[in-house]
């Protein structure tokens, strides 16, 4: 079969033959039962504090496994390792680890494995880019201070009991602090990875059902079942290969061509050919991805009460339906609230809580547009990376939708970055005139997540500096609340505050799309949009 | 002529500064490579300011310079963002490349000097027009577009080849080394086509072709050789060019090779994966120059180097 | 038989010769007079110039005049694009995203629905502006500078082959990814500044071998030995044998920068809309086209017949400019 060819012909390379005579036919491991799979070259070194996308979260998926992990299909926090968490007051927990776990290497999983690894991923001299997560854990102002070196090692708010027991203290309550802790950021780390940290670095070793077989930083990544995984989710294949590409597309030609086995991003311009090239052997899943528009508030003209009705008008000129249908061919839904349907009813997804400020009604939007004074600067730029994801396709076509409904033809227009670095640059340096994209994928399916990060006062994904006592109050009462539907019903009232504003004008949720082989069977993705490739079957 | 070696191989010192110095200010022009390492989040400051320093960011610009030019010396190309030694994708990277560029220059050298002998002899006619047509195709369409229509055509619909490169041996890089050299084959085809047409009148040939000479003999021994300087001069420099400026090419056909972390160095403006390369893409490029002033000489035996 | 240099016509047209030139000329010009050659004298007797002999091959080309129709064509639909297509090239509607040639649309829509006829006449102005004055610049810069090195020599070659080789060192894609990346301007001038920034090494090397070997020959030693400035002898004896490969080069060089033009749009660094280009069309047409071939082929047709125009226009010129080939 040619899939498996070329899968025992990746794993040659891996292996360090860089000339291909090196690589004969009989050579190379693997082979029968082993998937090939698109892969991003990850951007940090592959820690778990410190991987903050998914490329690196993918392998952190299948080679750790944390306290809890979240449904695949559901998105619920379920317990993995813990064995129960309890809280009498929301800030104190108790954490009881399940017996049998170890690493791959041997070790026995301990309360150590955990605190060990959390002080590790706070500590400011670590330069975990994570670190923020433990925040919320009593003492991280020693451990990482916002200016000048730690003057603690560990986190005061945690304390080991028992082989089997630790306890936490946050520094504040915060109910669902149990249901984020699915976060790669609070996998536990074996001894090898403090003793001997380079060469764990080469070839991490974790818990999860799959072992890390050898590593091409930059290339490619091998991965074999672990047979003694004691967790109840062990790998359905024989191994995963991982194979880095610089553009999906070529990846896409790469699966039609029998090449390769699954990508799990397929270019938008692809999507019109999918049914008939893949013939059904396509996957289209919600994930907890939300595009939005943002805006520079520290530009005092976006800052005015006339702004916020021209925000208004220009997401009523945004032809969300027909945009989705046409450019992502269904593989994005037209926003509706500041969340995403992943989250569920019960978890604060609330379907048309934007009401008819995300309606296309052109005739509307331009008369709010021109009550509030017409567009700040007179033209609309919207800033946005042109290296990665479709953007310069969708941001083209909501400029298209603007100027129509304002019969404008120079209304708006794209803004393209060449770097998504330096994209960044300019957003965190408060650089920008106009709107510009905002994607936020969750890090855990909680309504917190998608509120919190983005429109809190100094928040760190809040970009656009936003301020509003009234949200901020809000959330605070959320995060202090116990009873779970309370705290949702608050976290709903504070992104009612967000409509009002219109602070960000969401666009649509995003999912996550696949395309595969006739080799594979039982793909799916999980809310994250990570293929779950311990369930994949091969052959 | 060693003489003249020396001096040229210490003239290289001076420019070697010059471009490691202009490549260096032209990635810190970019801003702060901090900013992209924390994805849609913004660095946490304690975090940031602890990585400039780690990486001596926090210096001014002349003394990371010094830093690092100074590093080199030792052999230390330093480390990328994802803790990898820059001298380790070097190793991984410039293997492919190298054999991509050998690939993409025997195309120019075999069918572009080709083309253009051919197209030279027979001006006006209909090859030529034909060759013409073809060299223009070449030059309209952008490398990516030829790129991708090669790999949709050859790839997917007739399965020729395989749409990507996955370890870079020769057979596999024949396709995207064709793409890389396309616009390259164009120019040597139509600098050769002008130096033959040129050339065929001149008084050495006719005198060859008078003394009754084997129209094969003048056209390899008399006409060619002294028609190849310019074309010499074009795939020289081309070298350089071609082994940095396979960018799309790779891309395209996801080859691993230097266009590849080039792209992902400015991507992820990492200064040390940038410079480092675009260093040794100097010193092959001054490398490649110096030869072909040394076979200048061979070529026309007027040209003397004291 | 002796080679038979050109410029001794040249020579005669040239004003503020000394006496000691004029000498050399007569005896080229009975040389040549005797070898039978062409434009030795006009019907009036009156000697031709270089450029007017040149001129008036051009005349009776019909490559140049095919070539200069076109590019004559282009020019017009560059200064008054609305006298060939109605609408605006930023008029698009989605509904019609990839839509075949329909009424008022003879090319088709493309990705964004956006009408390809008006949108490939409106880009003639913005990239026959890139190609032309990116060309311009380089050939200017790169072949001034590359004369000098190699007229030259010594220490003028070694300084000026050097400050080439810096800026030749540094890959032109990387360079634009790098340089284009901070501009915010969304003129074409950063475009253009960057192609003559990174391109003119390119025109350079190649003027300086061809000076090179140009004045290895027995005329300009002749006219040095008769006492001819440098300037004179570069501008009239060396320039117009060694222009040939520069204007080779320039004219492919110039279709180049425009599809350079759209790689750079493809890497998301080139010109910024509301421009309209050729570049910006082909990179927004490529990933569409298994569905939508007609959005790329049009401005590709557009860019590949301007690029014929100006290199059969660059081959007439040098022909007529190449006294060996009449």
């Amino acid at each position: 079969m040619r899939g498996a060819t070329h899968a025992r012909w990746a794993a040659c390379v891996i292996a360090g033959g860089l000339l291909a005579t090196a690589c004969g036919s009989g050579g190379g491991f693997g082979g029968a039962g082993v998937l090939t799979s698109s892969w991003g070259d990850p951007q940090n070194p592959l820690e778990p504090a410190n991987t903050n996308e998914v490329q690196g979260g993918k392998v952190l998926d299948m080679v750790f496994r944390g306290l809890k992990k979240y449904d695949p299909r559901t998105g619920k926090a379920q317990n993995m390792l813990a064995e129960r968490i309890d809280t009498p007051d929301s800030r104190n927990f108790t954490i009881r680890l399940k017996g049998g776990w170890t690493f791959s290497d041997g070790e026995k999983v301990t309360a150590h494995s955990f605190v060990d690894a959390w002080n590790y991923g706070a500590g400011l001299k670590n330069n975990q880019k994570n670190a923020y997560f433990f925040g919320y854990i009593d003492g991280y102002d020693k451990v990482h201070p916002e200016s000048g070196a730690q003057s603690a090692d560990t986190l005061s708010g945690l304390k080991v009991v028992d082989d089997r027991t630790f306890t936490v203290k946050l520094n504040q309550k915060f109910s669902t602090f149990p249901d984020t802790l699915g976060y790669a950021a609070y996998a536990p780390l074996p001894r090898a990875f403090f003793t001997d940290h380079a060469a764990w670095l080469k070839k991490p070793v974790g818990n999860g059902p799959y072992q890390i077989e050898s590593y091409a930083k930059g290339s490619a990544m091998s991965l074999k079942k672990w047979d003694a995984y004691p967790g109840p989710d062990p790998a359905q294949n024989v191994g995963v290969t991982l194979l880095v590409y610089t553009d999906s597309n070529t990846a896409y030609t790469d699966v039609l061509a029998g090449n390769l086995d699954l990508v799990d991003d397929v270019p938008a311009t692809q999507l019109k050919n999918v049914d008939t090239d893949l013939n059904g052997r396509y996957i289209n899943t919600p994930a907890g991805i939300l595009q939005t528009l943002a805006f520079p508030y520290y530009d005092p003209k976006w800052n005015t009460d006339g702004a916020r009705k021209v925000r208004t008008g220009l997401s009523m000129a945004i032809n969300r339906k027909q945009i989705t249908e046409t450019i992502f061919r269904g593989t994005r839904t037209p926003a509706t609230d500041w969340t995403s349907p992943v989250l569920g009813v019960a978890g604060g997804f609330k379907a048309g809580l934007c009401g008819p400020a995300c309606d296309y009604d052109p005739a509307q939007a331009k008369k709010l547009i021109q009550e509030g004074g017409g567009i700040p600067g007179g033209r609309l730029r919207i800033t946005y990376n042109a290296d990665t994801g479709s953007h310069k396709q969708w941001v083209d076509a909501v400029c298209n939708s603007i100027n129509n409904a304002l019969d404008n033809d120079k209304a708006c227009v794209g803004n393209p970055i060449g770097t998504f670095a330096d994209f960044r640059n300019q957003t965190t340096g408060h650089k920008m005139t106009g709107p510009f994209r905002a994607g936020w994928q969750m890090d855990y399916p909680l309504i917190q997540n998608f509120l919190q990060p983005l429109y809190y006062t100094g928040a760190s994904s809040n970009d656009g500096l936003w301020s509003d006592k009234r949200f901020d109050g809000l959330v605070d009462r959320a995060n202090a609340e116990t009873d779970r539907a309370t705290a949702v019903r608050l976290f709903q009232q504070a992104e009612e505050v967000v409509r009002d504003n219109m602070a960000a004008i969401p666009l649509w949720y995003q999912n996550g799309s696949a395309g595969y082989t006739d080799r594979l069977s039982h793909v799916a993705l999980n809310p994250f949009s990570v293929p779950v490739y311990n369930e994949i079957k091969v052959g | 002529m060693g003489r003249y070696v020396a001096r040229r191989l210490l003239q290289m010192i001076p420019v070697f500064i010059g471009s490691t110095l202009l490549i260096f200010v032209m990635v810190n022009v970019m801003g702060d490579p901090i900013a992209g390492l924390c994805g849609e989040r913004a660095c946490d400051p304690a975090t940031a300011a602890q990585l400039k320093r780690e990486f001596g960011l926090d210096k001014p610009l002349w003394q990371q310079y010094a830093t690092y030019m100074g590093n080199l010396f030792t052999g230390d190309f330093g480390t990328a963002f994802n803790g990898q030694k820059v001298t380790e994708l070097m190793g991984s990277a410039f293997p492919v490349t190298i054999r991509l560029t050998i690939v993409a220059i025997l195309f120019e050298i075999v069918i572009g000097v080709t083309l253009g002998v051919v197209t030279g002899l027979r001006r006006g006619r209909p090859i030529d027009t034909g060759v013409l047509l073809g060299t223009l195709v070449v030059i309209s369409v952008p490398t990516f577009v030829t790129g991708l229509l090669l790999q949709l055509l050859l790839g997917i619909k007739w399965q020729w080849i395989s749409p990507s490169v996955r370890y870079g041996s020769f057979d596999e890089l024949i396709v995207p080394g064709l793409v890389l050299a396309s616009v390259s084959l164009a120019y040597v085809t139509r600098l050769t086509r002008t130096s033959i047409a040129e050339n065929k009148r001149s008084d050495y040939v006719r005198t060859a072709v008078a003394k009754g000479l084997p129209a094969r003999r003048v056209v390899v021994r008399h006409l060619l050789r002294n028609s190849l300087i310019p074309v010499v001069t074009f795939i020289g420099a081309d070298i350089g060019a071609l082994m940095g400026g396979a960018i799309v090419t790779e891309r395209i056909f996801n080859i691993h090779g230097v266009g590849f972390q080039l792209y992902q160095g400015i991507l992820r403006q990492n200064t040390q994966t940038v410079v480092g390369f675009v260093t040794v893409l100097v010193l092959v490029f001054l490398v490649a120059n110096l030869l072909v002033d040394l076979l200048y000489a061979v070529l026309d035996p007027r040209i003397r180097y004291a | 038989m002796p080679e038979q240099p050109h410029e001794p016509e040249g020579a005669i047209a040239g004003t503020g010769m000394g006496a000691a030139m004029d000498l050399g000329v007569s005896e080229a010009e009975t040389l040549e007079g005797t070898a039978g050659g062409p434009g030795g004298t006009g019907p009036a007797g009156r000697p031709h110039s270089l450029w007017s002999d040149a001129w008036r091959d051009l005349r009776r080309n019909p490559v140049f005049i095919v070539s200069a129709l076109v590019i004559v064509f282009l020019v017009f639909i560059s200064l008054w694009p609305a006298a060939i297509a109605s609408g605006s090239p930023l008029k698009c509607d989605l509904a019609k995203a990839q839509d075949g040639a329909g009424p008022g649309a003879p090319f088709g829509y493309d990705g964004q629905g956006c009408n390809v006829y008006t949108r490939t006449v409106y880009g003639a102005r913005t990239s026959v502006t890139v190609g032309v004055l990116a060309t311009l610049g380089v050939a200017v810069v790169g072949s001034v500078l590359g004369a000098l090195a190699g007229y030259f020599g010594g220490v003028w070659d070694s300084v000026l082959s050097r400050i080439t080789d810096i800026f030749f060192a540094i890959p032109v894609v990387l360079g634009g990814l790098v340089l284009l990346s901070v501009v915010t301007s969304n003129t074409v001038w950063p475009v253009i500044g960057f192609m003559v920034l990174l391109g003119w090494p390119q025109i350079s090397r190649i003027a300086r071998g061809s000076v090179i070997t140009v004045k290895q020959n027995d005329y300009v030693q002749a006219a040095r030995a008769l006492g001819a400035s440098d300037s004179r002898i570069l501008l009239r004896h060396i320039a117009p044998n060694a222009v040939a490969p520069v204007i080779v080069v320039a004219t492919i060089a110039l279709g180049t920068y425009i599809a350079l033009e759209a790689t750079l749009s493809y890497l998301g660094v080139g010109l910024k809309p509301p421009s309209v280009s050729w570049g910006i069309d082909i990179s927004a047409a490529s990933p569409y086209v298994r569905n939508a071939p007609h959005a790329l082929l049009w401005p590709s047709g557009a860019l590949a017949l301007t690029v014929l125009a100006f290199i059969m226009l660059g081959d007439a010129v040098r022909d007529a400019l190449d006294p060996k080939l009449r």
